[in-house]
């Protein structure tokens, strides 16, 4: 197959609709176009039908008992924002602690922080250097006043899949309330919220080749049954947990997407982690000291985290912008111009974190996209290696640490 | 944010990258930023010590392509000048040439940092035994 530039290896950020989720979502842009909440004729009726069957395929893919406990949202970030805040305002009488981890996304850590200046209490829980955070270090963590334990499925920059059913098992023997952040990991592993004990679940159309603009919350009605406040109140929507007008088309395009996702993530999986797999061995073995950030084994299928160490991230990106698309934890990629503090809770170094590049396969991604990227990636180094300062001094058998840098 | 096409230009096509040895006369080097800030800029100038001209300057960069282009410019803006007007090229010029957008200013900072560092270890190496003439 012919290679098509730019190669897109950032499904970890977004990914590309699935033509068959744009068919299903068509129609509901113009002839179906009535909502839901019209209860009394035939438009309202067919666009109810579409969500509640959306509700169902979502409910599946996550092994949800009953699909009313599916809550549509905006997206991931509305989802965390729901349940963090949602539990922390119903929940206030009883408790003020949240209990947490320190890689989680940026949606997570940004709620947290409002919830801290309004008084409540927050604990990030380190993580061990390949990204897995312990029980036993959520358990010591938990006081009396905790309210909720909140800990990410999958980690959207190295991977890591967390024990989320040891977190699950230690919630319910507390009687708190668990959430997880599973936008990474829906649709790319087996979810299940019955199995793993999970109270609360947040996810994303767009990460599993749905649209942009859709997400839900999952919120268990049963043993125990969750109480969450509302952010935005209106007509009393979603059960009263998410008022407004429910975005029909992308709703039917999230449940289409969940659907597929459950008919093929095994063979997908399988097969991106193998094209990873291979990416990963290309790289390390010809590229000396780079270094595999995250969990060797317990990570999603289509992610690889690499530092490459006296390079900078964004311009190994910037060397490969042309032909493919990649993320960086660098400082002069993000937007608050700090390095990735995931990389950083890994207990790296600065410099490792500012050298980190993800590559994040999707359900398009060719072997031949795979061969490429890497090939490049190794030249694009290597020619960064040749102008880097720091690459010349370990050369010289100079330890860096050793020298006293002048920072800004 | 898209790049520029002088900032894309040096950053394909980095002049004079490399290394002088640092006995070499009348050479001068800077080593300026951190690694743990994402940016660290060597930058030397050989300096005719008769003349006082700077006749060649070299740089490596670990750092954005902002920072590469930053200090790549500043090299080819060193040859052939005295060491007195080489102190006055600013921050700001770099800022203008390569139209870095504001959260890029710090690379210009940078390269500032590191030719006025470059200078002062020239300076001190050869200033006292009566070199760089074009300095009096």
């Amino acid at each position: 197959m012919a290679l098509k530039f730019p190669i897109f290896m950032d499904a970890q950020s977004t990914t590309p609709t699935d033509p068959r989720v744009v068919e299903a979502m068509l129609p509901y842009f113009t002839d179906k176009f009535g909502h839901p909440a019209s209860r009394n004729h035939s438009f309202g009726w067919e666009a109810e039908g579409a969500v509640d069957a959306a509700r169902g395929q979502i409910a599946r893919l996550i092994g949800a008992r009953d699909p009313k406990e599916i809550v549509f949202t905006s997206g991931g970030t509305e989802a965390i924002n729901l349940a963090l805040k949602g539990v922390a305002e119903m929940y206030r009488e009883k408790g003020n602690h949240i209990v947490t981890t320190a890689i989680e996304q940026r949606a997570s850590m940004d709620v947290c922080k409002r919830l801290e200046r309004q008084g409540l209490e927050v604990t990030y829980v380190p993580v061990a250097p390949d990204g897995l955070v312990d029980p036993e270090a959520l358990r010591k963590a938990i006081t009396d006043k905790t309210i909720l334990i909140s800990v990410m499925f999958a980690n959207n920059e190295i991977g890591t899949i967390q024990d989320v059913a040891a977190i699950g098992r230690l919630a319910k023997e507390k009687g708190i309330i668990f959430h997880t952040d599973a936008t990474q990991a829906v649709g790319k592993v087996p979810v299940d919220v019955e199995a793993m004990g999970i109270d609360l679940l947040s996810c994303t159309a767009h990460l599993i080749y749905g649209p942009k603009g859709v997400g839900a919350l999952y919120v268990r009605r049963k043993g125990p049954r969750v109480r969450i406040a509302p952010l935005i109140d209106g007509g009393g929507h979603e059960r009263g947990m998410r008022s407004g007008t429910l975005p029909v088309p992308l709703i039917v395009g999230f449940g289409r997407a969940a659907e597929i996702c459950g008919e093929v993530m095994r063979e997908e999986g399988a097969r991106l982690a193998k094209l990873r797999d291979g990416l990963q061995d290309t790289i390390l073995s010809n590229v000396d000291e780079a270094y595999l950030n995250g969990h060797p084994e317990r990570r999603l299928p289509h992610n690889l985290n690499i530092s490459f160490a006296y390079v900078e991230g964004e311009s190994v990106l910037m060397g490969l912008n042309k032909e493919s698309a990649l993320s960086s934890g660098s400082a002069c990629t993000s937007a608050t111009l700090e390095p990735s503090y995931v990389i950083g809770a890994l207990g790296a170094s600065a410099e490792l974190a500012h050298s980190s590049i993800r590559f994040s396969l999707h359900r398009f991604t060719t072997e031949e996209d795979v061969e490429y990227v890497g090939k490049r990636m190794i030249e694009v180094v290597k020619r960064l290696r040749d102008m880097s300062p720091l690459y010349e001094l370990a050369k010289e058998g100079v330890d860096i640490k050793s020298i006293h840098w002048k920072a800004e | 944010m898209a790049y520029s096409e002088k900032v894309v230009d040096h950053y394909n096509n980095p002049r004079n990258v490399g290394s002088f040895a640092k006995d070499t006369p009348g050479v001068g080097t800077g080593l300026v930023g951190a690694p743990e800030c994402g940016d660290v800029m060597k930058l030397q100038i050989r300096v005719n010590l008769e003349t006082g001209l700077i006749e060649d300057a070299k740089f490596k960069t670990f750092g954005c392509g902002s920072a590469i282009a930053s200090s790549s410019l500043a090299t080819e803006w060193l040859k052939g000048k005295t060491v007195d007007d080489a102190a006055k090229i600013k921050n700001t010029d770099i800022v203008n040439e390569l139209r870095l957008p504001p959260v890029k200013i710090h690379c210009s900072v940078l390269a500032e940092d590191a030719i006025k560092a470059a200078l002062a270890d020239y300076r001190e190496k050869y200033a006292s035994a009566g070199a760089g003439v074009a300095s009096k």
